[in-house]
């Protein structure tokens, strides 16, 4: 038995920060010491604070490193896991206080969360069944098995509250009921799972498939017992090689242990699961594409009637759940509908994981119960804004989102508060944007990005969201007139109400809640001809000061474009003349911006 | 695996050994001293006696961490039992075999075992 448990994040974000070197190191010192009888070293899944990468957490002390270095390993075994001083230098520094070292989950990151579908991420060994079991997995699927019928599975998944976290918020049990019930004589039935999480800024999903896979797996075989399926099908994007390759290991010892296969704990029920590689196309996300894309075609969506639970996957009744939804079910089962319908808002239930990206301090993954504030997952959580900028907006939803303002800061966010300021949940992706920040331009960046994903089956989001494009440009460059404006929002309108499927009719979001909210930034862009925040290139005009310029030249050296040059001015106490630039040259790179020592440059 | 008690005997037997990642501050606290001073003297094989025991028996917020030197060298191997009320109890050349009935003793049923703690060992 192991004394003490090193756990060091193996997530994505901490193995491109390096994590998996900080493994092999810490082993070997591990060893050199003669602690492998005594210290375990586990490889987690994601513990959230990715800003702070590569992360380590020793136990029974609860001492989290972070920021680890390959260089700093020697040190913390000989000190901490040998001799018991903890290297307090190398600690999260939040964790440190004067007299000691304070708990993990009472820093400002980890104290308002509530953990439920990451509770066991960078808890357990994702790729060790026995630990899932051990945190009692596969104990609901047991439960459900052998003492539950499958319509009290359905009723206690309807009664819980439980939304889909993939978006559009559905209830989940209704969506189980219509599967059970739509075909009384369905020959095949199938359970999917939708992880082709594609927001720009998302990764929950991810995190989940690599942190605790097996829940996942577990909440399928729930699923298939429920709806009466026997098959299921992980449709999760090649670009996630991480989940992937642990989500086959998982596959595998669930089949060996008999937890996936037949006759599962001796009840008669078989269910198996296959996993099916996406090649990232945006558009798969949507469920009749993701199904199409499952049988082998061109992943291109179709209209809805029929549902998938009346006719999916092969044309037979089908569920589609995403990842971090089929996280929740197994707690749901273990703890009761009472148990999970106590958390959260009226209307929305339980918890929501937020990805957290953007001009935000700590960049990672958190959790916290439904109607949480805007001001509290920023504020608090995120640890704020860096270098004192002043928080703008927030995007959520990615590219189907919308912007929330700095006047909707203190709204709970749950689906309904969201929708009803211009936004939506979606699967969660929080992107925080500062005065730096223009929000046409985060209009055109994620209209870019429809373009670019639209699967061209219907003209009015291939045409359209292209049509959309060209105005922003057009804006963003200066040649943009007031009727553009009118005309782009009757654009918007018309591909939200004549659009096949839920990609175009949710990609006019963005240019909507931004013209909602920040109108007078489109109205400087047409008519004053100038970007406030900065960022769009073609109305900024680059500056030298003069009296403040002291002539070093090291702009002129920089410049790629060779448009700075000496002019003959010398400025009262300085030695050397001060330089200019000429516009016609200029190409806006900002590298004299940088170079320049006494702030003598100016993009206006 | 083919039934419930099978699921449950692995759980079992993962849950002591998983459970030592959970963080709780009215947790028993045992602290060894692990310093050269107490290596030297032997305080590895009791701190891996103590964690294996409290893993055994599966006991519920009994957290065993290790210390640097507590500045009493000549007593070393030095274990420091700290209850949830924050009562410190002192063991003083404590021995693997001597963990057994300290975990009994004291951690389960509450009695300090006198016989091996500093206050005995200074009137002896």
């Amino acid at each position: 038995m192991y004394r003490s448990h090193v756990l060091v994040c193996g997530g994505t974000g901490c193995t491109s920060s390096g994590s998996a070197k900080i493994i092999e190191t810490l082993q070997a010192e591990i060893d050199k010491n003669g602690l492998h009888d005594e210290v375990q070293v586990v490889k987690t899944g994601c513990f959230g604070l990715c800003a702070l990468g590569p992360i380590m957490i020793v136990y029974p002390e609860g001492s989290f490193y972070s920021m680890v270095k390959e260089e700093d390993i020697p040190e913390i075994v000989s000190e901490h896991l040998l001799k018991g001083r903890i290297v307090s230098r190398l600690l999260y520094q939040e964790t440190v206080t004067d007299d000691g070292i304070k708990a993990l989950n009472d820093t400002s990151f980890y104290k308002k969360q509530l953990r439920i579908a990451l509770r066991n991420c960078g808890v357990i060994n994702p790729e060790n069944i026995d630990e899932y079991i051990g945190t009692d997995g596969y104990a609901a699927l047991g439960k459900v098995l052998t003492e539950m019928t499958p319509e009290q599975v359905i009723q206690e998944i309807l009664d819980s509250g439980l939304r889909g976290r993939g978006g559009g918020g559905f209830p989940t049990g209704m969506k189980w009921k219509l599967a059970r019930n739509i075909v009384p004589d369905a020959d095949q039935k199938y359970v999917c799972c939708n992880a082709d999480e594609g927001d720009p800024g998302a990764f929950m999903d991810r995190s989940v498939l690599e942190g605790d896979p097996h829940v996942v797996l577990e909440a399928m075989a729930i699923a298939g017992y429920a709806i009466g399926a026997n098959q299921g099908y992980i449709y999760v994007r090649a670009e996630y090689p991480i989940a992937i390759q642990r989500l086959e290991i998982a596959i595998n010892q669930a089949r060996e242990y008999g937890l996936l296969g037949k006759n599962i704990f001796n009840s008669g029920f078989d269910f198996d699961i296959d996993l099916r590689l996406g090649a990232g196309a945006f558009v798969c996300g949507e469920e009749t594409a993701l199904m199409t894309s499952i049988e082998g075609n061109r992943g291109e969506p179709r209209p809805r009637p029929p549902f998938p639970a009346e006719k999916g996957l092969y044309g037979k009744p089908t569920i589609l759940n995403n990842v971090e939804t089929y996280a929740n079910i197994p707690r749901i089962i273990l703890n009761g509908a009472k148990w999970f319908s106590e958390m959260g808002t009226e209307k929305s239930k339980g918890t929501k994981v937020f990805a957290l990206g953007g001009k935000i301090n700590n960049t990672g993954l958190v959790e916290v119960p439904m109607g949480t504030t805007l001001r509290e997952v920023v504020e608090e959580i995120g640890g704020g804004i860096p270098n004192g900028k002043k928080f703008k907006a927030a995007q959520t939803g990615g590219p189907s989102g919308g912007c929330i303002p700095a006047e909707h800061f203190d709204v709970p966010i749950d689906y309904d508060n969201l929708i009803a300021i211009g936004s939506m949940m979606g699967s969660g992706g929080l992107i925080v944007m500062d005065e730096d920040n223009c929000m046409v331009d985060i209009a055109k960046f994620f209209l870019e990005f429809t373009v670019d994903e639209s699967c061209g089956k219907c003209t009015p989001c291939r045409v359209g969201t292209k049509r959309l494009y060209e105005m922003l440009d057009k804006i963003t460059k200066g040649q943009g007139t007031l009727e553009d404006i009118d005309k782009m929002e009757e654009l918007c309108y018309y591909i939200k109400a004549n659009s096949l499927c839920g990609l175009g009719q949710t990609a006019p979001n963005p240019v909507l809640s931004t013209l909602k909210f920040f109108r007078d930034e489109y109205i400087a862009h047409v008519v004053d001809k100038k970007c406030p925040a900065g960022v769009c290139k073609d109305l900024l005009q680059f500056t030298i000061e003069k009296d403040k310029c002291i002539g070093c030249g090291m702009c002129a050296k920089q410049c790629p474009a060779n448009a700075i040059t000496r002019t003959d001015y010398i400025a009262p106490g300085k030695k050397l003349a001060a330089f200019e630039i000429d516009p016609a040259k200029c190409v806006k790179c900002g590298a004299c911006i940088e170079k320049c020592k006494p702030g003598a440059i100016y993009k206006k | 695996m083919k039934s419930l008690d099978e699921l449950k005997a692995i759980r079992d037997r993962m849950k002591g050994q998983v459970d030592i990642r959970e963080e709780g501050s009215d947790a028993t606290r045992v602290v060894v001293g692990m310093a050269t001073c107490g290596i030297a003297a032997g305080a590895r094989p009791v701190l891996t006696a103590f964690s294996n025991a409290v893993q055994e028996r599966d006991l519920q917020n009994v957290a065993v961490v290790q210390t640097g030197c507590i500045g009493l060298c000549m007593y070393e191997p030095i274990v420091e039992v700290y209850k949830a009320d924050g009562e410190k109890t002192t063991y003083v050349k404590v021995k693997p075999e001597m963990v057994e009935e300290i975990i009994d003793q004291h951690i389960i049923k509450g009695n300090v075992v006198t016989k091996y703690t500093i206050e005995t060992a200074k009137l002896g």
